[in-house]
């Protein structure tokens, strides 16, 4: 028994040492291996749930599309360094910025728009573009006054706070004169985001007087929808060729706003197309009129 | 650091007694190279005296000296983005510093996280730690390929979302609450579940270097190795001990140089060694004694 397994050892041992060796080579090889693999497929699948900006946080101006800066960005934080407002900072483990990369927040610091941009300038990699040399032409996010309940504008009052403050004022937003359903004798002042001239300073949202900003300035990818690729206004279209492009269109009535007053002015008479709408039975009778604001009728 | 009174004492008490510099004198210069960079950095922030900015992914000193880590570069053109020429240049000094001095350097004179690895192994040294199991050395090349895989699959520097070195060393500069999760996973690890398992074993940042040093000037050798008298000091206080052997018991070398790249130059055997067997020089010093 004892030399049968010795002799068994030996044999083992004796006749292939070679073989204990590669099987224990392949074994730490396929272990390191595994390792390697293991950290590829984690870290990629981490940097890809991670790879989504979150609503508020906002990148420097001049930064590459998402994709691109997370492929530049060394994470050095020299750009926070140089920007005399202490606007950026550096994500932190955790957080939901990718880690070490520099973004900022709107309501806490939002960016100045230096004239010089020396963020741009202190980035080594070009994580941050130096092509962007007007601070103007920044995108570093979009505003969207996403409140209608809150903002004061809205409820028909003068606060205008955010159009004030902005940097890039009467082009980036502007206030468009709306009829005040409410009182159907005044105007409200809507500051309207521009998005061709809006950089996402973030100086709205900081300045907004509500406890909660009404206005805020998302990624642009978050704030802005796009049109499919074929498609033209008309209007733009007859302006550029001077004129319609398909020939003279016979002018149909608009039909349904009997008796509304919907975007008209208060003293405006209301002139229904009596005549060329002879009663059509599907068009329910008008109902009585109330005390204020408009009712399109129109019921979900 | 509490590390200045490490010494692993052999049972033998007859060696002559050598002062306590001459005992740390190794240790206290790489913890004050280790220090004096981190406060190049935090000069700016903390007094307004502008040394270094940024961190040691990518920092400029004194406003004109760019430095850039090369293994992020790396990764940076493995995802297919070309880097701004300061980044390259500084990337350029980088890797030269290091060819030429030593790989590893990095290691043992910058890297932050070697000083929580070096705190780690004295605890278990000192707690008589023996439990665990030490992966395979070479799963760092393996990791340093996956990372670079990483980084080509998903065209982002995956690493640097996890990367520990740039992890403390950002963090001790810029502020971290979450990173310290991670350096406090590496002591643990390597306080209890492998001994020196972090930078010895797996450490993808400390492989890439290790790769840079193979040719490497400064070196620590062994000329004085006849006077060693076994007492495995030296093996138990090295990062990497499997490089002493060749030059210490000419295994497969005549010269008394520590040849193997993996040898950090931490010089912490020249201190340990009551015998005085190892000194620090160059590449070219084959003088045996
Ligand atoms: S433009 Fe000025 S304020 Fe804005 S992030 Fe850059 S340095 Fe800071
Ligand atoms: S300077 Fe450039 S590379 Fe460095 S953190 Fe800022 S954006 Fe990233
Ligand atoms: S973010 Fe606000 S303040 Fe800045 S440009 Fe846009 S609208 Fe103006
Ligand atoms: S092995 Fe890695 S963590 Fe350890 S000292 Fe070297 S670079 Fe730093
Ligand atoms: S051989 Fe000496 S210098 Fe090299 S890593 Fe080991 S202790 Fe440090």
């Amino acid at each position: 028994m004892d030399t049968g397994k010795n002799s068994a050892r030996k044999s083992s041992t004796a006749a292939s040492p070679a073989s204990v060796a590669r099987r224990k080579f392949i074994n730490s090889v396929a272990a390191a291996a595994g390792g390697g693999c293991l950290l590829a497929l984690g870290a990629g699948l981490y940097s890809r749930q991670a790879a989504a900006l979150p609503a508020q946080a906002l990148r420097p101006p001049g930064a590459l599309p998402e994709a691109d800066f997370l492929a530049a960005c060394v994470r050095c934080g020299l750009c926070v360094r140089d920007c005399p407002y202490d606007t950026l900072k550096l994500s932190d483990l955790g957080e939901p910025v990718a880690t070490g990369t520099p973004y900022f927040t709107a309501r806490k610091i939002a960016c100045e728009m230096c004239d010089d941009i020396p963020c741009v300038k202190a980035c080594p990699t070009g994580a941050l573009d130096r092509q962007l040399t007007d601070i103007n032409k920044a995108q570093m996010g979009l505003a969207a006054l996403v409140d209608h309940e809150s903002c004061l504008n809205f409820l028909g009052l003068r606060c205008d706070v955010c159009y004030r403050v902005c940097p890039v004022i009467d082009k980036a937003i502007t206030l468009e004169t709306h009829h005040n359903p409410r009182s159907d004798r005044h105007a409200m002042l809507l500051p309207t985001v521009h998005s061709d001239a809006c950089t996402g300073c973030g100086k709205c949202e900081k300045s907004c007087v509500l406890p909660e900003a009404a206005i805020k300035v998302f990624p642009r990818q978050l704030a802005q929808g796009a049109l499919p690729a074929h498609y033209r206004k008309s209007w733009e279209e007859k302006a550029r060729h001077g004129g319609s492009l398909i020939g003279e269109q016979v002018e149909m009535p608009a039909r349904g706003f009997e008796g509304s007053t919907a975007g008209r002015a208060a003293t405006e008479a209301v002139t229904a197309p009596t005549g060329a709408a002879p009663a059509a039975p599907s068009v329910p009778p008008p109902p009585a009129k109330t005390a204020a604001g408009i009712n399109s009728r129109w019921k979900p | 650091m509490s590390m200045a009174t490490t010494t692993v004492s052999s049972a033998s008490g007859c060696a002559p007694a050598r002062s306590l510099w001459q005992r740390q004198r190794w240790l206290i210069l790489r913890r004050a190279s280790q220090l004096l960079i981190l406060l190049a950095f935090l000069s700016g922030p903390w007094f307004g005296v502008w040394i270094a900015k940024g961190n040691l992914s990518s920092s400029l000193t004194l406003g004109v000296l760019p430095l850039t880590d090369p293994l992020l570069v790396l990764q940076t053109l493995v995802t297919g983005h070309l880097p701004y020429s300061s980044a390259l240049i500084g990337a350029a000094i980088v890797l030269g510093f290091y060819l030429l001095i030593g790989g590893r350097v990095f290691c043992s004179w910058v890297c932050p996280v070697n000083v929580v690895t070096d705190a780690a192994a004295w605890s278990r040294r000192r707690l008589g730690i023996k439990t665990g199991r030490v992966p395979d050395a070479n799963t760092r090349y393996w990791l340093l390929g996956g990372l670079l895989l990483a980084a080509a699959a998903t065209g982002t520097l995956a690493w640097e979302w996890v990367n520990p070195v740039s992890l403390l060393h950002r963090g001790l500069i810029f502020g971290m609450s979450g990173g310290l999760f991670v350096i406090a996973g590496i002591f643990m690890y390597d306080l209890l579940v492998a001994s020196r398992g972090w930078c010895g074993h797996l450490c993808p940042v400390g492989a890439f270097y290790g790769l840079l040093g193979k040719k490497a000037l400064l070196r620590v050798a062994a000329p004085n190795r006849k006077a060693c008298d076994d007492c495995m000091d030296c093996f138990a206080v090295c990062p990497e001990p499997q490089v002493i052997r060749p030059a210490l018991k000419k295994v497969g070398q005549e010269s008394p140089l520590i040849l193997a790249s993996d040898c950090t130059t931490c010089g912490r055997c020249i201190d340990v060694c009551d015998k005085q067997v190892f000194k620090m020089t160059h590449r070219f010093d084959q003088r045996s004694e």
